[in-house]
């Protein structure tokens, strides 16, 4: 009988190759048939410093690290203090490093930890350009018991463009490993996987891409932000094979702008940024939202404020998100409500800012966004709804054109420049319907309420949150915590607790009246969320009359939220 | 017409087919009055109709231009007319993008992206209406103004020289590099055509006096004269040339050969959407 789930946290300084080691092991796991999630962990150093692959690996799908690591295996000690606090362990765990590294540090031996020893370097040092993270990769895969066939797939994939003798190497310090792992008298075998439909391996950044992608983004303009940048990697060179385009802006000033001329030429158009990149996009958020320019900007947030913590998570955007701009400038704020969830919140995200002409920002995180999980493939189309557009104007006789016409929904024709007649002035001044600047009080309190009618009187349909379960006591979570405050209610719904779980997905504008519904018969709730002031409670509290209790709960990031502490919080807090 | 050759009976389009029916909310005797007769006499001779081009600018006096003519127009924030006129472009090759503005958004909270720009030389205009000041908010110093130029925020002057943006266009990779002035509307009608057909990124620095907080510029009508009209090919010897200048000269001083780094054509798609998200498959 073997174990249904296990964590592993591989750990090196930086160079040490500990991520490439992860993501072949995550890939040999859905090679043979398992789910899994792999997180990075590493600290700001561009080379050197720390670095974690964090991985689970299951027979069931997972969200979420477990509560503590099975095994820990260091292939050295390089700053490994630095992030002990992230990788718990328990008397349970078990810790396999490499003797010539040195003892391991005083943190382990408090744990309880078991310690094992692998001699990583020596065993690499037989094999020509061998290296101690391959025969690290191989013994954790035989101590797991994945197969040797799905290494060997995977090796080849990865490690076959770097040539004939790279795979040689690589394949012989696996071996190595592999062999290694068989005379240490310690096993962690994971049970056969149920192998039904075909899988995906796909990163919460490649989501949010995808998403984008099929809601009609077709240019992007974005400046290279951690850890945002991976997302404008990977976007880079999927454009073009669209007929689209990207740009490398010489700042965020210029990646919002323009994506805002590009979207005024009539193409779908985003930007990709994290929390010091969208401080400074919110003038030009002003007037996307005052000019009704639609605009996707995803924010994939870090540790705030200032330069904070670049490396590591945070949800500390929100009310950035929400309120960001001076004047009144109504806008969509979405998060996704699952790593995978990043394709059908962007793709709703970019259709919704087309179709209401308004910028919309999806928030993402480093936690989810760099993890990459393995879940079931998604029926294409699954969730995707109607196809929302932009509502387009038609050529006109010279003069007739009102851009910014009061209708009765707030949406406006927009003419696309080369539409006869349709000539207008995209206007971040006060204006009348024609666009044209105006100052008077009436024009601005117009075009303020039309703006906002279009958001508040869309119907944005069941989509704007995940309600699940029916318990007398509510989780209301967005973005990151959600996944987390999913796993707890599972396991406290093991034990006959029951608890319903509202995650938001359109946070902005808020639906108060589908929120109170929502909450009807629970007594009371808690939001929960990774940010030190509770950014989403505030904004709840401040929109929503509530008939029950609601509490926060809410702290500062780089830890993440783990099921195991919510679980622990909501005993107490409900029994309270 | 100024088009010699042409007459207006045969012209496709006229002047008056460019220009809006708003009237300018410039002061009487603004400079930027000659930009825009310069202006919609150069977009008649283009041959194209007037929703196939786009102004773009940023905000102050100068940047209210883009209602003034009767194409599309984008009216944005301060500073970032030429990444917003970059981004349409780049998503609309099709279409004439022309950005506008003064030397405060142009050069100050713009300067950034003036610089890039120059760099990216995507095949567009850039037209800055210089005076030296900022009209809209009454009079303070911008980069292109004398150091010892008085004025409530600056008592005793800057004390710092102006910058000069031509030669700053040059070193930055501009491909056409000009000087016009508001006063000779024909001949600024004239670069403003060079200009955007030139290939790559045109810069055009049009002398355009401020009657209101810069009376003293009255003098630029005797001071301006005409200058290069060949210009240079070679950017060492277009710098010398604005070195030597006195800063009223008129006329071309560079026509570069660089190409555009990124084709002006978007690329022919290639791929669907299913064969991206196959890379997803296990």
């Amino acid at each position: 009988m073997g174990l249904s789930s296990i964590s592993i946290a591989l750990s090196g300084s930086g160079g040490a190759g500990v991520m490439t080691a992860g993501a072949m092991l995550l890939e040999a796991a859905a090679h043979a048939g398992y789910y899994g999630l792999f997180s990075r962990l590493s600290g700001p150093q561009v080379r050197g410093g720390e670095a974690a692959a964090l991985l689970r690996i299951s027979t069931q799908p997972v969200e979420t690290p477990a509560d503590a690591y099975d095994i820990l295996f260091a292939v050295d000690w390089g700053q490994f203090e630095r992030f002990a606090a992230e990788i718990p362990l328990g008397k349970h765990s078990t810790v396999l490093c490499d003797p010539h590294q040195g003892a391991p540090p005083a943190s382990i031996a408090s744990d309880g930890a078991i310690v094992r020893e692998v001699a990583l370097a020596q065993l690499a040092k037989a094999i020509p350009g061998g290296r101690p993270n391959m025969v690290a990769l191989g013994a954790i895969s035989a101590i797991v018991g994945l197969p040797h066939d799905s290494l060997a797939a995977v090796v080849k994939h990865i490690i076959g463009r770097k040539g004939e003798p790279a795979l040689a190497a690589s394949t012989a310090a696996i071996d190595a490993g592999f062999s290694a792992a068989g005379t240490l008298g310690f096993e962690r075998a994971l049970s056969a996987p149920k192998v039904s439909q075909t899988r995906w391996m796909i990163t919460g950044d490649e989501a949010l891409g995808m998403g984008a992608l099929e809601g009609g983004i077709r240019f992007l303009a974005g400046y290279p932000i951690t850890p945002a940048t991976e997302l404008i990697e990977w976007l880079t060179p999927e454009l073009p094979r669209l007929g689209g385009r990207m740009v490398q802006a010489e700042d965020e000033l210029a990646s919002i702008n323009m994506a805002l001329g590009a979207s005024f030429g009539g193409v779908p158009s985003m930007t990709v940024t994290s929390g010091p990149g969208l401080s400074l996009m919110v003038e030009s958020l002003g007037l996307a939202a005052a000019a009704e320019i639609p605009v996707l900007v995803i924010d994939v947030m870090r540790g705030g404020p200032s330069t904070g913590l670049p490396t590591k998570t945070e949800q500390g955007d929100l009310n950035l998100a929400i309120y960001g701009a001076h004047g009144d400038a109504p806008r969509l704020v979405l998060a996704p409500t699952s790593i995978l969830d990043g394709l059908a919140t962007a793709r709703w995200a970019a259709q919704l800012a087309e179709a209401l002409q308004t910028p919309a920002i999806v928030l993402g995180d480093q936690l989810t966004g760099q993890a990459r999980i393995i879940v079931d493939q998604p029926v294409p189309g699954n969730g995707a709804g109607n196809m929302l557009s932009r509502l387009t104007a038609g050529p006109a006789e010279a003069g007739a054109y009102r851009r910014y016409a009061l209708t009765e929904s707030g949406v406006s024709p927009m003419a696309i420049p080369g539409t006869r007649g349709g000539q207008w002035i995209a206007e971040g001044l006060s204006h009348g319907e024609r666009g044209t600047p105006s100052s008077a009080a009436r024009d601005h309190v117009a075009q303020q309420d039309k703006r906002l009618r279009k958001l508040e009187g869309f119907d944005f349909g069941a989509r704007w949150a995940d309600v699940e379960g029916d318990g007398d006591t509510a989780v209301i979570t967005w973005g990151s915590s959600t996944s987390p405050a999913r796993d707890a209610i599972r396991r406290l719904g093991a034990n006959r607790r029951r608890i319903r779980l509202i995650a938001l997905r359109l946070i902005a504008p808020l639906r108060p009246q589908l929120l109170r519904a929502a909450l009807a018969g629970v007594k009371k709730s808690v939001v929960i969320e990774l940010n030190h002031s509770g950014q989403l409670f505030r904004y709840l509290r401040g929109l929503t009359d509530f008939d029950a209790e609601i509490a926060s709960y809410a702290r500062s990031g780089p830890l993440p939220l783990t099921a195991q502490e919510i679980e622990n919080h909501l005993m107490q807090w409900s029994a309270a | 017409m100024n088009n010699p050759g042409t007459s207006a009976a045969l012209a496709k389009y006229l002047p008056r087919d460019f220009k809006s029916d708003l009237h300018p909310v410039w002061c009487p005797g603004c400079g930027d009055f000659g930009v825009v007769a310069a202006l919609t006499r150069a977009l008649a001779q283009l041959d194209r109709p007037a929703e196939e081009i786009a102004v773009v600018s940023g905000i102050g006096c100068s940047s209210r231009l883009p209602a003034y003519t009767s194409a599309y127009g984008f009216h944005g924030v301060h500073g970032r007319a030429l990444p917003t006129a970059i981004g349409l472009k780049l998503a609309r090759p099709d279409l004439e993008v022309i950005a506008v503005g003064g030397d405060g958004d142009g050069y100050s909270i713009g300067g950034n992206h003036f610089l890039h720009a120059c760099r990216r030389n995507v095949d567009m205009l850039y037209l800055v209406m210089d005076n030296r000041v900022y009209g809209m908010t009454k009079g303070q110093p911008s980069p292109t103004t004398e150091a010892d130029w008085e004025c409530s925020m600056a008592p005793r002057g800057t004390g710092l020289a102006p910058f000069n943006p031509m030669v700053l266009a040059l070193a930055a990779g501009a491909n056409f590099v000009a000087r016009g002035f508001t006063y000779d509307p024909n001949g600024l009608a004239r670069l403003i055509v060079e200009a955007i057909r030139w290939p790559g990124f045109s810069f055009l620095e049009v002398l355009s006096p401020c009657p209101t907080f810069r009376p003293e510029q009255k003098d630029w009508k005797r001071l301006a004269h005409a200058g290069l009209q060949e210009g240079f090919g070679d950017v060492a010897q277009a710098t010398a040339a604005l070195f030597a200048d006195d800063g009223f000269g008129t006329g071309v001083f560079y026509r570069g050969s660089r190409s555009p780094d990124l084709p002006a054509a978007l690329p022919a798609a290639t791929a669907g959407l299913s064969d991206i998200a196959s890379q997803f498959q296990v």
